[in-house]
């Protein structure tokens, strides 16, 4: 069981990385959940999967009575999940708004805040060159 | 007496809900964001004592007993990082009174702040390693919010690359952390330094020292990990990118030695020798980046991974003299690097530009201004007697005790190189002839003079690095016991823990 859930951890952060490098936004945040994912996955197996009972303790009990199951990767994924949740709907909403204002969801072409073109405009560009005192006035 | 240790953690985050609730007056959001910057940094400095009096102060939060519960622990080194912090808080508040105007602060600009003090705070105090990860996030959202809070295009272009890595990141330092309990069965930091120590497969836990390694680097902006960091930090509001440049990148370097001196010292060769590698080259490519910049904060935004490799590099040295080094070189760079970003700030204000192009003439105007740049620029650059020397000084001593020449000479290379770069801003914006006043007549004559919302903080930190400089000895001192525990984890261990 542990093995399976072992390559499912893998083939799914293997899929959230090629989506995440595809250079687009959408896709960078279905890639981003699916890495949430796997990474909750992750810490689930490495708490050890076993068949053995909920971790209570019996009424006339001190501690639990037998093996019982591991409870604290069950409570740090659920934390994860929370953050991860939030995280992702931060996420949307700037991507939602850098494509308002940019205009675009190719991470190639997002270049506002770094003046790629002085680099292109060194190599002998000229259309960067006439691009780039204009954007210099603009701001 | 465990309060001392969790008010520097729960204080800004109470300052925080109150500027919430003054979110529609300005002024008083601003007060109280003052006030409560200052406390701040007085709960700092009361724990800053306590740990020098008595050592490392622990706190079991609820009451759970160690390693089951959540671990407060402050020892020197995380008091020298919460008191810097703090100061840098409580400079960028009273910074932000001029700075920042009513719409950012209707946004909740004031909130934000705080709660990335706190998040830093709890980073620097927490003994467990999932806490860790939380005080990241927290820190992460609250840094996200500050950099797109103007909503320009430019920072929501920064903010979208910067957002993309950092959770990348994060993750990774999720999974890393998952990988270390199933291995261990443990989180807390001190039980790990015992638990790491009975793991078989030490191929595997290279592999999650290389995770660690990786998430952390990406924070820290370590070399070839960094490229996210001059894309983002130059866009938002100078106040902004002063905390961020003063806290962000540090919890990173933080988050490495306290990890790369207490868990992961099974193999010490192979880690701190990958460290030191990255380290020199990340000093390296760092400044040469700054060399080929031409705007006043990208330049300084590119030096910040120059320095970050100072600190790596006495990380990776990883002798008492070095890891004091590393410790003074935090105190002094996030206290320097913060102000040479709110002087840009100053600068901008004086004569509205950040293109060295289009700054001039600020040495024969503004006096005062430039003698605050020289003290911090050229104290960046390690010029005696200011701080940065002394912060140089010890790394290349350690790096010629331990025989690493190459390391050494390389942290005195680069410092010549951080001169150019500083020379350059100096020379651009100070010395030559204003441009704005042979082309128009407005930027000469209606160009605001900073006030003193913004001279006080920015002298004040330049006092500070001043006093660093002159008497450094008492701040050795305090470096010098940090390493102390940080080489004898064993201390830290027993702290946590109970004596044995």
């Amino acid at each position: 069981m542990e093995t399976a859930l072992a390559f499912m951890v893998g083939i799914i952060a293997a899929a959230s990385i090629y989506l995440m490098l595809s250079g687009n936004l959408i896709r960078f945040i279905f890639g981003l959940v699916l890495a949430t994912n796997s990474v909750n996955l992750l810490i689930f197996v490495s708490g050890r999967l076993t068949q053995t009972r909920p971790p209570q303790i019996p009424e006339d009990a001190s501690v639990p009575v037998g093996p019982v199951a591991n409870a604290l990767p069950q409570a740090l994924i659920l934390t994860a999940i929370v953050i991860g949740f939030a995280l992702s709907i931060f996420v949307f909403i700037l991507f939602y708004r850098a494509y308002q204002s940019l205009g675009t969801v190719d991470t190639e072409s997002m270049r506002a805040a770094e003046p790629g073109q002085e680099r292109e405009a060194s190599a002998g560009d000229a259309g960067a060159v006439a691009k780039e005192p204009a954007q210099g006035e603009a701001e | 007496m465990s309060l001392f240790v969790v008010l520097p953690v729960i204080l800004p985050f109470a300052v925080a809900t109150a500027a919430l609730g003054f979110r529609d007056h300005p002024l008083w959001q601003n007060r109280i964001s003052v006030l409560g910057a200052f406390l701040h940094l007085a709960a700092c400095a009361a724990l800053f004592i306590r740990v020098i009096r008595g050592g490392i102060q622990t706190m079991q939060i609820g009451d759970w007993k160690a390693p089951f519960g959540i671990t407060l622990a402050a020892d020197h080194l995380s008091v020298v990082m919460i008191m810097a912090a703090a100061i840098l808080g409580a400079a960028v508040a009273l910074y932000s009174r001029s700075e920042i105007d009513a719409d950012l602060l209707r946004s909740g600009y004031h909130p934000l702040l705080h709660i990335l003090l706190g998040g830093v705070s709890g980073a620097f105090l927490t003994g467990d390693l999932f806490n860790l990860y939380v005080w990241f996030e927290v820190m992460l959202m609250a840094s996200f919010g500050l950099l797109v809070l103007g909503r320009g295009k430019e920072q929501l272009d920064g903010g979208v690359k910067y957002v993309m890595i950092n959770l990348f990141a994060t993750l990774l330092f999720l999974a890393g952390v998952g990988l270390l309990y199933g291995m261990t069965g443990t989180l807390n930091l001190a039980d790990l330094h015992l638990a790491v120590q009975e793991v078989d497969n030490q191929a595997l836990l290279a592999a999650v020292a290389a995770i660690f390694m990786t998430a952390f680097g990406i924070k820290a902006g370590l070399f070839p990990l960094f490229f996210w960091l001059p894309a983002s930090y130059h866009t938002p509001p100078v106040a902004v990118s002063a905390i961020m440049a003063g806290l962000l990148t540090k919890v990173g370097v933080y988050a490495l030695i306290r990890l790369f001196s207490l868990v992961f010292i099974f193999d010490v060769a192979y880690t701190h020798g990958l460290l030191l590698v990255g380290g020199v080259i990340t000093m390296f490519t760092g400044v040469l980046g700054a060399a080929a910049n031409n705007e006043f904060r990208r330049i300084l935004s590119v030096h910040i991974i120059s320095q970050v490799g100072y600190m790596v590099l006495g990380l990776a040295l990883f002798t008492p003299l070095a890891l004091a080094g590393a410790v003074f070189y935090l105190l002094h760079n996030m206290i320097v690097k913060a102000n040479l970003f709110l002087i840009s700030g100053l600068s901008a204000r004086i004569s509205g530009a950040f293109e060295l192009k289009r700054l001039g003439g600020l040495y024969r105007d503004h006096r005062f201004v430039a003698l605050l740049f020289f003290i911090s620029a050229f104290s960046l650059a390690g010029f005696p007697p200011l701080s940065g020397f002394w912060a140089k000084l010890i790394l290349v001593r350690a790096g010629l005790e331990t025989g690493a020449y190459g390391a050494a000479a390389a942290a005195v290379t680069v410092g010549l190189l951080t001169t150019y770069s500083m020379t350059k801003i100096w020379g651009e914006a100070f010395w030559k002839p204003s441009p704005a006043r042979s082309e128009s007549a407005e930027g000469g004559d209606t160009a605001e003079n900073p006030d003193m919302w913004m001279l006080v903080p920015v002298s004040g930190l330049a006092c500070l690095t001043l006093l660093i400089g002159l008497v450094p000895g008492p701040f050795l001192e305090v470096a010098q016991r940090a390493a102390h525990e940080l080489t004898h984890p064993e201390i830290y261990v027993n702290a946590v823990l109970g004596g044995k």
